[in-house]
Protein backbone atom coordinates (compact mmCIF):
# COMPACT_ATOMS: atom_id res chain seq x y z
CA UNK A 1 0.00 0.00 0.00
CA UNK A 2 1.23 3.46 -0.89
CA UNK A 3 0.91 6.06 1.86
CA UNK A 4 0.71 9.70 0.86
CA UNK A 5 2.45 12.34 2.98
CA UNK A 6 2.06 16.00 2.15
CA UNK A 7 5.25 18.04 1.72
CA UNK A 8 3.79 20.72 4.02
CA UNK A 9 3.69 18.19 6.85
CA UNK A 10 7.41 17.57 6.41
CA UNK A 11 8.11 21.32 6.36
CA UNK A 12 6.11 21.86 9.55
CA UNK A 13 7.90 19.04 11.39
CA UNK A 14 11.37 20.20 10.31
CA UNK A 15 10.55 23.75 11.43
CA UNK A 16 9.44 22.62 14.88
CA UNK A 17 12.39 20.28 15.23
CA UNK A 18 14.95 23.02 14.41
CA UNK A 19 13.49 25.15 17.20
CA UNK A 20 13.15 22.26 19.64
CA UNK A 21 16.70 20.94 19.11
CA UNK A 22 18.24 24.36 19.71
CA UNK A 23 16.44 24.94 23.02
CA UNK A 24 16.04 21.54 24.63
CA UNK A 25 18.73 18.88 24.85
CA UNK A 26 17.48 15.29 24.53
CA UNK A 27 16.87 13.37 27.77
CA UNK A 28 19.80 11.00 27.29
CA UNK A 29 22.21 13.95 26.94
CA UNK A 30 20.82 15.60 30.09
CA UNK A 31 21.21 12.37 32.05
CA UNK A 32 24.86 12.04 31.02
CA UNK A 33 25.40 15.66 32.06
CA UNK A 34 24.07 15.00 35.56
CA UNK A 35 26.26 11.92 35.94
CA UNK A 36 29.33 13.81 34.74
CA UNK A 37 29.24 16.26 37.65
CA UNK A 38 29.90 13.39 40.08
CA UNK A 39 32.75 12.06 37.95
CA UNK A 40 34.61 15.39 37.66
CA UNK A 41 37.55 15.72 40.08
CA UNK A 42 38.53 19.32 39.34
CA UNK A 43 36.70 21.99 41.37
CA UNK A 44 36.75 24.43 38.42
CA UNK A 45 35.58 21.61 36.15
CA UNK A 46 32.65 20.90 38.47
CA UNK A 47 31.80 24.60 38.52
CA UNK A 48 31.75 24.71 34.70
CA UNK A 49 29.55 21.60 34.46
CA UNK A 50 27.22 23.24 36.96
CA UNK A 51 27.07 26.40 34.80
CA UNK A 52 26.36 24.31 31.72
CA UNK A 53 23.50 22.59 33.54
CA UNK A 54 22.13 26.00 34.56
CA UNK A 55 22.54 27.12 30.94
CA UNK A 56 20.30 24.23 29.80
CA UNK A 57 17.61 25.25 32.32
CA UNK A 58 17.69 28.91 31.20
CA UNK A 59 17.54 27.89 27.53
CA UNK A 60 14.48 25.73 28.08
CA UNK A 61 12.61 28.09 30.39
CA UNK A 62 13.40 31.47 28.77
CA UNK A 63 13.53 30.21 25.17
CA UNK A 64 17.10 31.37 24.54
CA UNK A 65 19.12 29.00 22.31
CA UNK A 66 21.45 26.76 24.36
CA UNK A 67 24.36 28.06 22.27
CA UNK A 68 24.49 31.13 20.01
CA UNK A 69 25.94 28.90 17.29
CA UNK A 70 22.64 27.31 16.34
CA UNK A 71 24.53 25.39 13.72
CA UNK A 72 24.18 24.27 10.18
CA UNK A 73 21.07 22.09 9.97
CA UNK A 74 22.08 18.48 9.36
CA UNK A 75 19.08 16.30 8.59
CA UNK A 76 18.87 12.52 8.29
CA UNK A 77 15.79 11.26 6.46
CA UNK A 78 14.90 7.59 6.33
CA UNK A 79 12.12 7.34 3.81
CA UNK A 80 9.90 4.28 3.65
CA UNK A 81 9.76 2.99 0.08
CA UNK A 82 5.95 2.86 0.27
CA UNK A 83 5.69 6.61 0.88
CA UNK A 84 4.49 8.97 -1.82
CA UNK A 85 5.26 12.65 -1.18
CA UNK A 86 2.67 15.05 -2.54
CA UNK A 87 3.28 18.74 -3.21
CA UNK A 88 6.66 20.48 -3.20
CA UNK A 89 9.92 18.69 -3.97
CA UNK A 90 11.24 16.91 -0.87
CA UNK A 91 14.50 18.90 -0.60
CA UNK A 92 12.58 22.14 -1.04
CA UNK A 93 10.12 21.09 1.67
CA UNK A 94 13.00 20.33 4.06
CA UNK A 95 14.80 23.60 3.33
CA UNK A 96 11.54 25.51 3.77
CA UNK A 97 11.24 23.95 7.25
CA UNK A 98 14.79 25.07 8.08
CA UNK A 99 14.06 28.56 6.74
CA UNK A 100 10.90 28.94 8.84
CA UNK A 101 12.42 27.34 11.94
CA UNK A 102 15.53 29.53 11.96
CA UNK A 103 13.54 32.70 11.24
CA UNK A 104 10.54 32.20 13.54
CA UNK A 105 12.66 30.57 16.28
CA UNK A 106 15.14 33.49 16.59
CA UNK A 107 18.00 31.18 15.63
CA UNK A 108 21.27 32.46 14.19
CA UNK A 109 21.70 32.31 10.44
CA UNK A 110 25.24 31.04 10.04
CA UNK A 111 25.37 29.76 6.45
CA UNK A 112 27.53 31.55 3.86
CA UNK A 113 28.83 30.96 0.34
CA UNK A 114 32.28 29.43 1.01
CA UNK A 115 34.56 31.88 -0.81
CA UNK A 116 32.57 35.08 -1.16
CA UNK A 117 31.25 34.60 2.41
CA UNK A 118 27.83 36.02 1.56
CA UNK A 119 25.21 34.96 4.10
CA UNK A 120 22.16 33.16 2.69
CA UNK A 121 20.21 34.90 5.50
CA UNK A 122 17.91 31.98 6.32
CA UNK A 123 20.38 29.23 7.30
CA UNK A 124 19.66 27.22 4.15
CA UNK A 125 20.68 25.07 2.46
CA UNK A 126 20.54 22.25 4.99
CA UNK A 127 22.79 19.21 4.74
CA UNK A 128 20.36 16.40 3.95
CA UNK A 129 21.21 12.70 4.09
CA UNK A 130 18.58 10.47 2.45
CA UNK A 131 18.16 6.77 2.98
CA UNK A 132 15.45 4.60 1.44
CA UNK A 133 14.17 1.92 3.83
CA UNK A 134 11.26 -0.56 3.86
CA UNK A 135 7.92 0.67 5.23
CA UNK A 136 5.50 3.58 4.86
CA UNK A 137 6.90 6.12 7.33
CA UNK A 138 9.49 8.89 7.30
CA UNK A 139 12.03 8.88 10.13
CA UNK A 140 13.48 12.39 10.65
CA UNK A 141 16.49 13.42 12.70
CA UNK A 142 17.39 17.10 12.87
CA UNK A 143 20.89 17.67 14.25
CA UNK A 144 22.04 21.33 14.17
CA UNK A 145 25.85 21.24 14.14
CA UNK A 146 28.04 24.00 15.54
CA UNK A 147 31.37 24.68 13.87
CA UNK A 148 33.63 25.20 16.89
CA UNK A 149 33.70 21.43 17.17
CA UNK A 150 33.10 20.69 13.47
CA UNK A 151 36.36 22.50 12.65
CA UNK A 152 38.26 20.09 14.91
CA UNK A 153 36.97 16.96 13.14
CA UNK A 154 39.33 14.72 11.16
CA UNK A 155 39.58 11.92 8.62
CA UNK A 156 42.48 9.47 8.74
CA UNK A 157 43.02 7.13 5.78
CA UNK A 158 44.89 4.40 7.70
CA UNK A 159 46.59 1.34 6.28
CA UNK A 160 45.17 -2.11 7.08
CA UNK A 161 48.40 -2.83 9.00
CA UNK A 162 47.61 0.07 11.37
CA UNK A 163 44.71 -2.04 12.70
CA UNK A 164 42.76 -1.38 15.87
CA UNK A 165 45.74 0.34 17.54
CA UNK A 166 45.85 2.83 14.67
CA UNK A 167 42.14 3.51 15.09
CA UNK A 168 42.57 4.20 18.82
CA UNK A 169 45.55 6.47 18.17
CA UNK A 170 43.54 8.44 15.55
CA UNK A 171 40.66 9.05 17.96
CA UNK A 172 43.02 10.23 20.71
CA UNK A 173 44.93 12.48 18.29
CA UNK A 174 41.71 14.17 17.12
CA UNK A 175 40.48 14.75 20.67
CA UNK A 176 43.88 16.01 21.89
CA UNK A 177 44.16 18.46 18.99
CA UNK A 178 40.59 19.64 19.52
CA UNK A 179 41.22 20.35 23.22
CA UNK A 180 39.51 23.52 24.47
CA UNK A 181 38.47 24.65 20.95
CA UNK A 182 35.71 22.05 20.69
CA UNK A 183 33.89 23.13 23.88
CA UNK A 184 34.51 20.04 26.00
CA UNK A 185 33.03 17.93 27.48
CA UNK A 186 32.61 16.59 23.96
CA UNK A 187 30.68 13.80 22.33
CA UNK A 188 32.95 11.94 19.92
CA UNK A 189 31.39 10.40 16.81
CA UNK A 190 33.56 7.85 15.02
CA UNK A 191 33.18 6.12 11.67
CA UNK A 192 35.38 3.12 10.89
CA UNK A 193 35.49 1.60 7.39
CA UNK A 194 33.54 2.28 4.22
CA UNK A 195 34.92 4.82 1.77
CA UNK A 196 36.14 8.39 2.39
CA UNK A 197 32.63 9.91 2.37
CA UNK A 198 30.79 6.96 3.95
CA UNK A 199 33.21 7.05 6.86
CA UNK A 200 32.62 10.76 7.53
CA UNK A 201 28.87 10.30 7.29
CA UNK A 202 28.97 7.44 9.82
CA UNK A 203 30.92 9.64 12.24
CA UNK A 204 28.26 12.33 11.95
CA UNK A 205 25.39 9.84 12.27
CA UNK A 206 27.02 8.25 15.33
CA UNK A 207 26.53 11.56 17.17
CA UNK A 208 22.75 11.23 16.85
CA UNK A 209 22.55 7.86 18.62
CA UNK A 210 20.56 7.71 21.86
CA UNK A 211 23.23 7.33 24.54
CA UNK A 212 21.19 4.62 26.27
CA UNK A 213 21.50 2.40 23.20
CA UNK A 214 24.54 0.20 22.70
CA UNK A 215 26.06 -0.94 19.40
CA UNK A 216 25.23 -4.54 18.46
CA UNK A 217 28.80 -5.61 17.63
CA UNK A 218 30.63 -6.73 20.83
CA UNK A 219 34.07 -5.34 19.91
CA UNK A 220 32.55 -1.95 19.03
CA UNK A 221 30.82 -1.87 22.42
CA UNK A 222 34.12 -2.58 24.17
CA UNK A 223 35.99 -0.06 22.01
CA UNK A 224 33.53 2.70 22.92
CA UNK A 225 34.01 2.05 26.64
CA UNK A 226 37.80 1.83 26.35
CA UNK A 227 38.06 5.03 24.29
CA UNK A 228 35.80 7.01 26.62
CA UNK A 229 38.06 6.00 29.50
CA UNK A 230 41.23 6.89 27.54
CA UNK A 231 39.83 10.25 26.38
CA UNK A 232 38.92 11.15 29.94
CA UNK A 233 42.49 10.46 31.03
CA UNK A 234 43.81 13.16 28.67
CA UNK A 235 43.18 15.78 31.37
CA UNK A 236 41.49 18.32 29.07
CA UNK A 237 38.34 18.58 31.20
CA UNK A 238 35.29 20.87 31.03
CA UNK A 239 36.02 24.02 29.04
CA UNK A 240 39.53 22.63 28.41
CA UNK A 241 40.55 24.03 31.81
CA UNK A 242 41.68 20.69 33.20
CA UNK A 243 39.71 17.78 34.60
CA UNK A 244 38.55 14.23 34.33
CA UNK A 245 35.43 14.74 32.16
CA UNK A 246 36.72 15.49 28.65
CA UNK A 247 34.02 13.51 26.83
CA UNK A 248 30.49 12.51 27.71
CA UNK A 249 30.38 9.68 25.19
CA UNK A 250 32.25 8.00 22.33
CA UNK A 251 29.83 6.62 19.70
CA UNK A 252 31.19 4.40 16.95
CA UNK A 253 29.71 3.08 13.70
CA UNK A 254 31.42 0.60 11.38
CA UNK A 255 30.99 -0.56 7.78
CA UNK A 256 32.95 -3.00 5.59
CA UNK A 257 35.80 -1.40 3.68
CA UNK A 258 38.26 -2.21 0.85
CA UNK A 259 41.12 -4.71 1.27
CA UNK A 260 43.59 -1.84 0.81
CA UNK A 261 42.18 0.59 3.38
CA UNK A 262 41.08 1.45 6.87
CA UNK A 263 39.37 4.87 6.93
CA UNK A 264 38.66 6.43 10.32
CA UNK A 265 36.61 9.61 10.70
CA UNK A 266 36.31 11.47 13.98
CA UNK A 267 33.47 13.99 14.12
CA UNK A 268 33.73 15.99 17.30
CA UNK A 269 30.67 17.56 18.86
CA UNK A 270 30.58 19.91 21.81
CA UNK A 271 28.49 19.21 24.92
CA UNK A 272 25.51 20.75 23.10
CA UNK A 273 24.99 17.57 21.09
CA UNK A 274 21.60 18.50 19.63
CA UNK A 275 19.28 16.13 17.89
CA UNK A 276 15.52 16.01 17.61
CA UNK A 277 13.87 12.84 16.33
CA UNK A 278 10.40 12.15 14.96
CA UNK A 279 8.64 9.52 12.90
CA UNK A 280 5.79 10.62 10.66
CA UNK B 1 41.89 34.34 43.06
CA UNK B 2 38.53 35.89 42.33
CA UNK B 3 38.21 39.48 41.13
CA UNK B 4 35.52 41.96 40.13
CA UNK B 5 37.04 44.31 37.55
CA UNK B 6 35.86 47.00 35.16
CA UNK B 7 35.99 47.11 31.38
CA UNK B 8 37.79 48.81 29.64
CA UNK B 9 40.56 47.00 31.52
CA UNK B 10 43.31 49.18 32.98
CA UNK B 11 46.94 48.17 32.54
CA UNK B 12 47.22 47.72 36.32
CA UNK B 13 44.27 45.33 36.38
CA UNK B 14 45.60 43.38 33.38
CA UNK B 15 48.98 42.98 35.07
CA UNK B 16 47.62 41.78 38.41
CA UNK B 17 45.57 38.97 36.82
CA UNK B 18 47.12 35.51 36.71
CA UNK B 19 46.20 32.45 34.63
CA UNK B 20 43.50 30.57 36.54
CA UNK B 21 41.93 33.64 38.19
CA UNK B 22 38.14 33.84 38.06
CA UNK B 23 36.96 37.30 37.04
CA UNK B 24 33.58 39.06 36.93
CA UNK B 25 33.72 41.84 34.32
CA UNK B 26 31.46 44.89 34.43
CA UNK B 27 31.39 47.77 31.96
CA UNK B 28 31.64 48.22 28.19
CA UNK B 29 33.08 45.71 25.71
CA UNK B 30 32.95 45.24 21.91
CA UNK B 31 32.11 42.15 19.87
CA UNK B 32 34.04 41.18 16.74
CA UNK B 33 34.55 37.86 15.03
CA UNK B 34 35.93 36.60 11.69
CA UNK B 35 34.36 38.99 9.17
CA UNK B 36 34.70 42.09 11.42
CA UNK B 37 38.38 41.34 12.01
CA UNK B 38 38.97 41.01 8.28
CA UNK B 39 37.30 44.38 7.75
CA UNK B 40 39.23 46.05 10.60
CA UNK B 41 42.46 44.81 8.98
CA UNK B 42 41.39 46.29 5.63
CA UNK B 43 40.58 49.58 7.41
CA UNK B 44 44.03 49.70 8.99
CA UNK B 45 45.68 48.81 5.64
CA UNK B 46 43.98 51.89 4.17
CA UNK B 47 45.36 53.98 7.08
CA UNK B 48 41.82 54.72 8.26
CA UNK B 49 40.52 54.71 11.84
CA UNK B 50 38.95 51.65 13.47
CA UNK B 51 35.22 52.00 14.27
CA UNK B 52 35.99 52.22 18.01
CA UNK B 53 38.95 53.35 20.11
CA UNK B 54 40.83 50.13 20.70
CA UNK B 55 43.08 51.42 23.52
CA UNK B 56 42.36 49.48 26.71
CA UNK B 57 39.14 48.10 25.29
CA UNK B 58 38.02 44.49 25.37
CA UNK B 59 37.05 42.50 22.28
CA UNK B 60 34.60 39.63 22.81
CA UNK B 61 34.76 37.03 20.02
CA UNK B 62 31.02 36.49 19.70
CA UNK B 63 28.17 36.54 17.19
CA UNK B 64 24.80 36.39 18.98
CA UNK B 65 21.56 34.74 17.95
CA UNK B 66 18.73 37.26 17.30
CA UNK B 67 17.11 38.87 20.36
CA UNK B 68 13.48 38.11 21.17
CA UNK B 69 11.22 41.11 21.85
CA UNK B 70 12.07 42.86 25.09
CA UNK B 71 15.52 41.30 25.43
CA UNK B 72 18.85 43.04 24.75
CA UNK B 73 20.38 40.06 22.95
CA UNK B 74 19.88 36.39 22.10
CA UNK B 75 22.23 33.57 23.05
CA UNK B 76 25.71 35.06 23.42
CA UNK B 77 28.59 32.70 24.19
CA UNK B 78 32.20 32.88 22.95
CA UNK B 79 33.47 31.60 19.60
CA UNK B 80 36.86 29.97 18.92
CA UNK B 81 39.56 32.63 19.31
CA UNK B 82 42.27 31.01 17.17
CA UNK B 83 40.46 32.02 13.97
CA UNK B 84 41.27 35.62 14.87
CA UNK B 85 44.97 34.89 15.59
CA UNK B 86 46.11 36.22 12.22
CA UNK B 87 44.71 39.68 13.04
CA UNK B 88 45.30 39.84 16.80
CA UNK B 89 49.01 40.83 17.20
CA UNK B 90 48.42 44.03 15.20
CA UNK B 91 45.40 44.94 17.37
CA UNK B 92 47.39 44.24 20.54
CA UNK B 93 50.18 46.51 19.29
CA UNK B 94 47.54 49.22 18.83
CA UNK B 95 46.55 48.90 22.49
CA UNK B 96 43.80 46.24 22.66
CA UNK B 97 43.28 45.78 26.42
CA UNK B 98 41.93 42.25 26.62
CA UNK B 99 40.14 39.53 24.68
CA UNK B 100 37.33 37.14 25.61
CA UNK B 101 36.93 33.93 23.63
CA UNK B 102 37.52 30.23 23.95
CA UNK B 103 40.27 27.88 22.85
CA UNK B 104 43.99 28.00 22.15
CA UNK B 105 46.00 30.99 20.84
CA UNK B 106 49.05 31.00 18.57
CA UNK B 107 52.59 31.68 19.76
CA UNK B 108 52.51 35.03 17.93
CA UNK B 109 49.43 36.08 19.90
CA UNK B 110 50.92 34.95 23.23
CA UNK B 111 54.12 36.88 22.47
CA UNK B 112 52.05 39.98 21.64
CA UNK B 113 50.06 39.57 24.89
CA UNK B 114 53.32 39.62 26.86
CA UNK B 115 54.80 42.48 24.85
CA UNK B 116 51.72 44.66 25.35
CA UNK B 117 50.81 43.45 28.86
CA UNK B 118 47.35 42.34 27.82
CA UNK B 119 45.24 39.37 28.92
CA UNK B 120 43.19 36.61 27.27
CA UNK B 121 40.04 35.47 29.05
CA UNK B 122 37.90 32.43 28.30
CA UNK B 123 34.17 32.44 28.80
CA UNK B 124 32.51 29.03 29.04
CA UNK B 125 31.86 27.79 25.51
CA UNK B 126 28.32 26.65 24.88
CA UNK B 127 26.83 28.60 27.78
CA UNK B 128 25.26 31.25 25.54
CA UNK B 129 21.90 31.39 27.32
CA UNK B 130 23.52 31.82 30.74
CA UNK B 131 26.02 34.44 29.52
CA UNK B 132 23.27 36.45 27.79
CA UNK B 133 21.84 37.14 31.26
CA UNK B 134 24.98 39.19 32.08
CA UNK B 135 24.52 41.46 29.04
CA UNK B 136 22.51 44.57 29.89
CA UNK B 137 22.44 46.23 26.47
CA UNK B 138 23.70 45.66 22.93
CA UNK B 139 24.06 48.17 20.10
CA UNK B 140 25.49 47.63 16.63
CA UNK B 141 28.14 50.32 16.10
CA UNK B 142 29.73 49.23 12.81
CA UNK B 143 29.52 46.85 9.84
CA UNK B 144 25.77 46.37 10.25
CA UNK B 145 25.63 44.53 6.92
CA UNK B 146 27.57 41.67 8.51
CA UNK B 147 24.49 40.69 10.55
CA UNK B 148 25.53 38.54 13.50
CA UNK B 149 29.17 39.40 12.69
CA UNK B 150 28.67 43.19 13.04
CA UNK B 151 30.60 45.04 15.75
CA UNK B 152 28.41 45.53 18.81
CA UNK B 153 28.98 47.63 21.89
CA UNK B 154 27.83 45.64 24.93
CA UNK B 155 27.16 46.78 28.48
CA UNK B 156 27.92 43.83 30.73
CA UNK B 157 27.42 43.20 34.44
CA UNK B 158 29.34 40.55 36.39
CA UNK B 159 30.15 38.67 33.21
CA UNK B 160 32.05 35.51 34.31
CA UNK B 161 35.41 34.77 32.65
CA UNK B 162 38.58 32.87 33.50
CA UNK B 163 42.10 34.16 32.87
CA UNK B 164 43.69 31.68 30.44
CA UNK B 165 46.76 33.61 29.23
CA UNK B 166 48.11 36.30 31.54
CA UNK B 167 50.48 39.20 30.87
CA UNK B 168 53.48 36.97 31.70
CA UNK B 169 52.43 34.41 29.11
CA UNK B 170 51.28 31.73 31.59
CA UNK B 171 48.77 29.50 29.80
CA UNK B 172 46.08 27.74 31.84
CA UNK B 173 45.20 25.40 28.95
CA UNK B 174 48.69 23.90 29.21
CA UNK B 175 49.17 23.86 32.97
CA UNK B 176 45.69 22.60 33.88
CA UNK B 177 45.93 19.72 31.45
CA UNK B 178 49.05 18.23 33.03
CA UNK B 179 47.37 18.27 36.44
CA UNK B 180 44.71 15.74 35.46
CA UNK B 181 46.49 13.78 32.73
CA UNK B 182 46.97 10.04 33.41
CA UNK B 183 49.12 8.06 31.02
Amino acid sequence: MIRTIRAEEITENIKEMCIEANHILSKDMEEVFLQSEEKEKSALGKQILCQLKENLDIAREDLIPICQDTGMAVIFLKIGQDVHIEGAGLSDAVNQGVREGYTEGYLRKSVVEPIERINTKDNTPAIIHYEIVPGDQIDITVAPKGFGSENMSRIFMLKPADGLDGVKESILTAVKDAGPNACPPMVVGVGIGGTFEKCAQMAKHALTRDLNEEPSIPYVRELEKEMLEKVNKLGIGPGGLGGTVTALAVNIETYPTHIAGLPVAVNICCHVNRHAHRII
Amino acid sequence: MEYHINAPVSKEDAQKLKAGDYVYLTGTIYTARDAAHKRMKETLDKKENLPFDIKGNVIYYMGPSPAREGRPIGSAGPTTASRMDRYTPQLLDLGLGAMIGKGKRSKEVIDAIIKNQSVYFAAVGGAGALLSKCIVSSNVIAYEDLGTEAIRCLEIKDFPVIVVIDSEGNNLYETALTQYREE
